[in-house]
């Protein structure tokens, strides 16, 4: 036996572009915040051929995860078209022989940015959230040692008093994105930027979530059934966008989270913000065979 | 000496005050082996010229001084006590429940009414608010205070009227031991007569009183012994030596 | 009878007639900070519905010893208990953080005199109250709302200005609003530090007599450290006289000001009068 027979060929870069000490820091990070929902865990984020903020923290993960049996799906807000997720797409692919899709029912591991797909996720799929800035103390405690007792402590009193001041203020809860939720009923998380509508469904999901930041270097996760409860006062329910009446004006479909489209006339019209659950409702109302899952919205109530 | 089967509300014995002047060192003498007894119902006049120490003895009594010598045996409901030595929290609680300090000066808040200035004493003795309000009214109306001033802020009154607020207060509660530090001082004839009329009824429901009085023959009918202060002698000051600085 | 002209009161004795158990007691209180001797076998005990007043001059100790109270700090060596609910749960000092932090949301109140260690100074008036809820657990918004409303009005603040912010308020108007944090769950122990220090006179008569009127209507336990002799004389059944970091006369109030025992408290008394 020789020795080049032991050894892989040499290659410019290590499989999925990480190497192998950054990915068993992640891995270990990442067990850790399986093994305590919600709870923020630092690591030490590595270069990533892509600027911080632009989503370098979900991708050194979902780099961690992939293999070449994976299937990617990358959205940002929605899209799997635009530019930066077409461009991370086709760098995980290109690093690791995963394939890639824009279709969630088909994917292994989805890389988001501010949204969860509509289509109901599975036990075998792993959501990956990009992460802007993962602590939901920092708004109300600048001092991220401090923050860190507060967690610790549970103290948390601050952050339902931002909702107190908003309904005081304004007469209902102004927190549009990155609506502060407590997991597991110990750490209360900032669930990133996505909309209020996409909360609940965290809450007792059957799938794995990762939250990841890289510029912040810390990432939670989510596992899954695990409670996700957004922060709320008994007498003031929480509510989600008041998006359950509108109709896309491509596909048709309705009681799903609509992008709004300002017109030259004053008024608006409206896309469904998943992407390619508009496309599949388009293609199927052309007479594909084509498949939709089951959604967590039903008719524009939360069904799940 | 009115005798009396049961022990005396109140024996002082050999009580002494001198005051410390640090800054002067050097001792100011006001009394020295003081002594009496005092039964319940009984009403004792402090006698002496000015500078006696007649208010000083008062004070110590109260414990505003504390004395340098000598004991104050008060039979109070809870037990015999040593009022020269015993735990500030004693003193103050027998301050809300047994012994009353009457002064000619009125401790008048900003913004209180002088109906709850007066009823405060009931209150902290757990009165019902009405009730203890109610009893307030009716003193104001004995010591002659008009009732369009019952609701009225006492610091903004005149001293005579200050003074009935302060009597009604001081006198509201039946107290065990009453000290009058020349309360009639600056009453008008009305009031006078209602606060004697108000002494003479707690000395028959047996409260002992100990008072100066500036013109004492506003209770010459009530007195029933009299200590003369200026037949104790007064050393003068003398040099501070042993007081620990 | 003979007397010593020289004598100097007797010490007192312990109480015999006070049946209630203090609610506050500590004992052999000592704190360094480096080299500087900030408190030094203080022991106090304050029993329920008193209001004690800790006079002394700056760096006398004073802040000090109601930060200790208020378990901010933790001393060198010392015993603290508060007798909360009838029980006795042992030396303070030696609760964790969350211990003391919990401890300190539910039973101690305290009114700083500088309102920017008190408050939030962004948020809301009543949004400042309501956090003191919030950490007790409240979570229904009428609630908190109308128990801030109370403890605002409780205070003689303004309720038409309830939601305004501190920053947006005069001197008198922040400490109420101080207080009314401090009161809004009914603590066994309210700690004032320098409550009026810096307010005008007249706003400082006015706060002082909504604490005088909270404490009698409320018996609440006041512990209240003041360089101001007169706020001392206004509010407090106790005095205790601090210097150096220790305590160098407790007496009455009105013994303390009429007869000070020390010499350094006679100075106090001469240079205020």
């Amino acid at each position: 036996m020789t020795l080049a027979a032991l050894t892989k060929p040499w290659a410019a870069t290590s499989y999925g572009f990480l190497d192998a000490s950054a990915k068993r820091e992640l891995r270990r990070k990442m067990l850790k915040a399986i093994a305590v929902p919600g709870c923020q865990m630092p690591y030490a984020s590595r270069e990533v051929p892509m600027a911080r903020g632009w989503g370098t923290g979900g991708l050194q993960v979902t780099l961690t995860l992939v293999n070449p049996q994976s299937t990617i799906k990358v959205i940002d807000q929605g899209a799997d078209d635009g530019v930066n997720a077409a461009s991370i797409r086709r760098f995980i692919s290109r690093v690791s022989g995963a394939a890639e899709t824009w279709d969630t029912l088909d994917a292994s591991i989805v890389q988001s940015r501010h949204r969860v797909p509509e289509e109901t996720m599975r036990e075998d799929q792993i959501l990956v959230l990009q992460v802007p800035n993962p602590e939901p103390l920092r708004g109300v405690e600048p001092n991220m040692s401090i923050a860190r007792q507060m967690h610790a402590d549970a103290d948390y009193g601050r952050l339902w008093l931002t909702l107190y001041e908003q309904l005081v203020r304004k007469g209902r809860i102004m927190q549009g994105a990155a609506y502060p939720s407590l997991v597991n009923g110990r750490h209360v998380m900032t669930p990133s930027p996505i909309p209020r509508w996409d909360v609940p469904k965290l809450n007792m999901a059957r799938h794995l979530t990762f939250l990841s930041a890289g510029r912040e270097k810390r990432l939670h996760a989510v596992p899954p059934f695990t409670r996700v409860e957004p922060l709320v006062f008994s007498d003031r329910p929480y509510r989600v966008e008041d998006h359950a009446d509108l109709v896309c004006r491509r596909s048709g479909i309705a009681g799903y989270f609509m992008n709004e489209i300002p017109q030259d006339s004053g008024g608006s019209v409206f896309e469904v913000s998943d992407s390619n659950l508009g496309i599949k409702a388009i293609r199927r109302a052309e007479g594909e065979a084509v498949e939709i899952g089951a959604t967590w919205y039903e008719n524009g109530e939360y069904s799940a | 000496m009115t005798q009396n089967q049961h022990p005396p509300l109140l024996r002082v014995e050999g009580l002494g005050k001198t005051f410390a002047m640090f800054h002067l060192a050097s001792m100011l003498h006001a009394f020295e082996g003081i002594s009496f007894d005092l039964h319940e119902g009984e009403f004792l006049l402090l006698k002496g010229r000015n500078g006696a120490g007649k208010s000083t003895l008062l004070r110590t009594l109260w414990r505003s001084y504390l004395p340098v010598a000598g004991h104050i045996w008060y039979q109070s409901r809870f037990g015999t006590i040593d009022l020269a030595r015993a735990a500030d929290v004693d003193i103050a609680l027998l301050r809300r429940q047994e012994i009353g300090f009457v002064t000619q000066f009125l401790n008048a808040r900003p913004r209180v009414a002088a109906q709850d200035i007066v009823a405060e004493p009931l209150r902290l003795a757990g009165y019902a608010p009405d009730d203890a309000l109610e009893q307030a009214r009716h003193w104001l109306g004995e010591f002659g205070v008009r009732p369009e001033l019952w609701r009225a802020y006492p610091s903004t009154f005149s001293g005579g009227e200050q003074q009935k607020v302060n009597l009604a207060r001081a006198l509201i509660l039946p107290q065990r031991l009453l000290l009058l530090d020349e309360p009639t001082a600056s009453l008008d004839v009305g009031a006078r007569r209602a606060l004697v009329r108000r002494l003479g009824d707690l000395k028959a429901a047996g409260v002992a009183i100990v008072g100066v009085f500036h013109h004492p023959g506003d209770v010459a009918d009530l007195i029933d012994r009299e200590i003369d202060l200026a037949t104790h002698p007064v050393p003068a000051a003398s040099e501070l030596t042993h007081v620990a600085v | 009878m003979s007397i010593d002209m020289t004598m100097a009161p007797a010490p007192l004795l312990p109480p015999q007639l006070m049946q209630t158990e203090a609610l506050l007691s500590m004992r052999g209180v000592t704190r360094h900070y480096g080299e500087v001797r900030a408190l030094r076998n203080v022991d106090v005990t304050v029993y329920p519905g008193e209001v004690l007043g800790i006079v002394g001059e700056s760096g006398s100790g004073k802040s000090t010893l109601l930060r200790m109270m208020n378990l901010e700090d933790t001393p060198d060596r010392g015993d603290y208990r508060l007798r909360l609910r009838g029980r006795d749960d042992g030396n303070l000092f030696d609760l964790g953080r969350y211990e003391r932090r919990m401890l300190c949301a539910h039973h101690i109140g305290i009114v700083y005199q500088n309102p920017h260690l008190g408050l939030l100074m962004r948020h809301s008036s009543s949004g400042n109250v309501a956090e003191r809820l919030l950490i007790a657990g409240e979570r229904s918004f009428e609630v908190l709302r109308s128990k801030a409303r109370d403890a605002l009005d409780a205070s003689e603040f303004p309720l038409s200005r309830m939601d305004a912010r501190p920053a947006e308020l005069s001197g008198g108007m922040q400490q109420r609003v101080q207080l009314a944090k401090a009161i809004a769950l009914e603590p066994a122990l309210l700690l004032l530090d320098e409550p009026t220090t810096g307010l005008d006179v007249s706003v400082q008569a006015l706060v002082l007599d909504t604490l005088k009127r909270l404490q009698r209507d409320r018996n609440i336990t006041m512990v209240l450290v003041s360089h101001d002799l007169g706020v001392i004389r206004t509010m407090a059944d106790r005095v205790l006289v601090m210097r150096h970091g220790e305590v160098v006369e407790q007496g009455l109030a009105d013994q303390v000001f009429q007869d000070p025992q020390h010499p350094y408290t006679q100075q106090l008394v001469h240079a205020k009068l």
